[in-house]
């Protein structure tokens, strides 16, 4: 098989980069591992989805049907389905699909793989490993695509927000969730979960603490848990046990780059790339989750738009790059990206989230000590991935993100 | 006198509201910006919330949602009256229950068919 530009992963990222390289001319394949396009979206079933990008608010599934079918209109698009990618190199992979193993040669790929969850062993949790301990977005399809439920007592370690749709969720499914632990002392999760998933059921979400062991045999019976110091040990005089069958765990999310194992990653644990989203790899562009965990999927719909527009000019030889403008940031960030520009002219947006909370601030780019770009923030959040944009005329070596 | 302790979810500010209710009035107190009194007024008045889940049906459950928030009293009641559901097979946007509970809400399928 040939193509110009091939997507790995067929969820919101995958599907709008696919429809942005179709419309640009290029002939895409669009690879799915599971039986539908979709991703994630699929078992996402509550609301709040596409108010920036369709200016209405749908759900997960509805939100991936639109999608689906702008991509079933779209020429230029060949889906596969039910399809592995097993092996990526710099113009070749390889597909496990249906008719067998197939060899697909490509001018660009858009790795849009999305991410995983961290797991019970990720975060070394204390005690036995009975049945019953699932990460959020495992109970979350055991309970929206597979019907069945999890358990009837249930404790949620973590406070992302999958965790707390996920507390919602069981809670109205009839589960008791007797309460949620934060190690940290403030939570990643949105403020509109915490309100509408926890205190509306008036379940307890308890900061600075954690689960210090998992008891049980064949099935989760109970949990020691209990408050910890800053440095995140345990204080043993605040142990206490709960009765539970379930433990769900929403302890954070990580690109899932298994297809790479051997490339360097960045501080998102996604690949490092420059201004047109591409990768050190030449011909691997890449967007999505695989390349930073989004909180709304709006971003990630407009990031692969971008980036299947960038493959698509790639596979057409049309991609100019230039030299090289390095992207720093002070300690306030978590992270930066693109991790590189190239000089030259026009406005460029770049993508960061921030360490600690922020009231009343500036955002600021500065090139060799020379403010080029700012943005102020009334409130700015770790939990909310923010933009700023600056015009790149001039600028030489590198930039800098401040605040200021 | 009443006194309802709220974090505004308007904003990533999160503004600490404190909402006083008596006879008379509802004052709001903590909020930096008009939508912060709007949103804390109707939170002690009418909070209303979208119901989303799921339907059994012979090919297994679809999800589904109300098509407008209905009062959050109401919600377990909504979600007893999608419980009931004994559906063959549905289709995407297809509604399963006209007017649930009288809210004006309509229950309709979100999954895809």
């Amino acid at each position: 098989m040939v193509t110009d530009v091939l997507v790995i992963g067929g969820g919101p990222a995958g599907m709008s980069s696919a429809l942005s390289a179709g419309e640009n001319g290029s002939k895409v394949l669009l690879v799915e591992r599971d039986e539908t396009l979709g991703g994630i979206l699929n078992q996402c079933i509550h609301n709040g989805f596409g108010l920036h990008y369709f200016g209405e608010e749908l759900t997960g599934p509805e939100f991936a049907h639109r999608f689906r079918k702008m991509v079933e209109r779209e020429k230029n698009i060949t889906v596969l389905t039910s399809a592995l990618v097993t092996k990526l190199g710099e113009n070749t992979a390889t597909i496990l699909c249906k008719n067998g193993v197939k060899e697909v040669k490509f001018k660009a790929c858009v790795l849009s793989v999305g991410c995983k969850e961290k797991t019970a062993g990720n975060i070394s949790l204390n005690g036995t490993r009975p049945m019953g301990i699932l990460t959020a977005g495992t109970a979350q399809k055991m309970v929206n695509i597979d019907g069945k439920m999890v358990g009837k007592d249930v404790v949620i370690l973590g406070s992302g927000d999958i965790g707390l749709i996920m507390a919602r969720r069981l809670t109205l499914e009839g589960a008791k969730v007797h309460m949620v632990l934060e190690i940290n002392s403030t939570s990643s999760g949105l403020k509109r979960n915490i309100l509408q998933c926890l205190n509306d059921f008036n379940i307890p979400l308890l900061y600075n603490s954690t689960i210090f062991e998992v008891v049980g045999e064949n099935r989760v019976e109970g949990v020691f848990y209990g408050q910890v110091d800053e440095k995140f040990n345990k204080i043993e005089s605040t142990r206490k046990f709960l009765k539970c069958d379930a433990v769900i765990l929403s302890v954070g999310l990580t690109p899932d780059l298994q297809l790479l194992p051997n490339i360097e990653k960045s501080k998102t644990s996604g690949l490092v790339v420059n201004e047109h989203y591409e990768s050190e790899m030449p011909s691997i562009f890449t967007c999505g989750n695989a390349l930073h965990v989004h909180d709304l999927v709006d971003n990630v719909a407009l990031e692969g738009k971008e980036v299947g527009r960038y493959a698509s000019l790639y596979a057409q030889g049309k991609l100019e790059s230039g030299k090289t403008i390095k992207v720093l940031h002070s300690a306030d960030f978590a992270y930066a990206l693109p991790q590189t520009l190239f000089e030259g002219e026009g406005e460029v947006e770049l993508k960061f989230r921030l360490k600690n909370k922020i009231v009343r601030k500036w955002i600021k780019v500065k090139s060799e000590g020379v403010e080029v770009g700012k943005r102020f923030v009334l409130a700015g959040v770790p939990g909310e991935m923010m933009t700023v944009k600056f015009s790149k005329n001039g600028v030489k070596n590198s930039v800098t993100l401040e605040v200021e | 006198m009443e006194k309802i302790e709220l974090t505004c979810i308007m904003c990533p500010l999160g503004c600490q509201l404190v909402v006083s209710k008596d006879k008379n009035a509802i004052t709001v107190t903590g909020n930096n910006c008009q939508r912060g009194e709007i949103f804390g007024k109707e939170e002690v008045t009418c909070p209303m919330r979208m119901v989303t889940s799921s339907v059994k049906t012979s090919k297994g459950v679809k999800a589904c949602r109300t098509t407008k928030p209905v009062p959050k009293s109401m919600v377990f009641d909504v979600m007893k009256e999608i419980e009931k559901l004994r559906l063959k097979s549905v289709k995407f946007g297809e509604v399963v229950i006209k007017n649930v509970l009288n809210t004006g809400a309509d229950i309709v399928i979100t999954a895809n068919d």
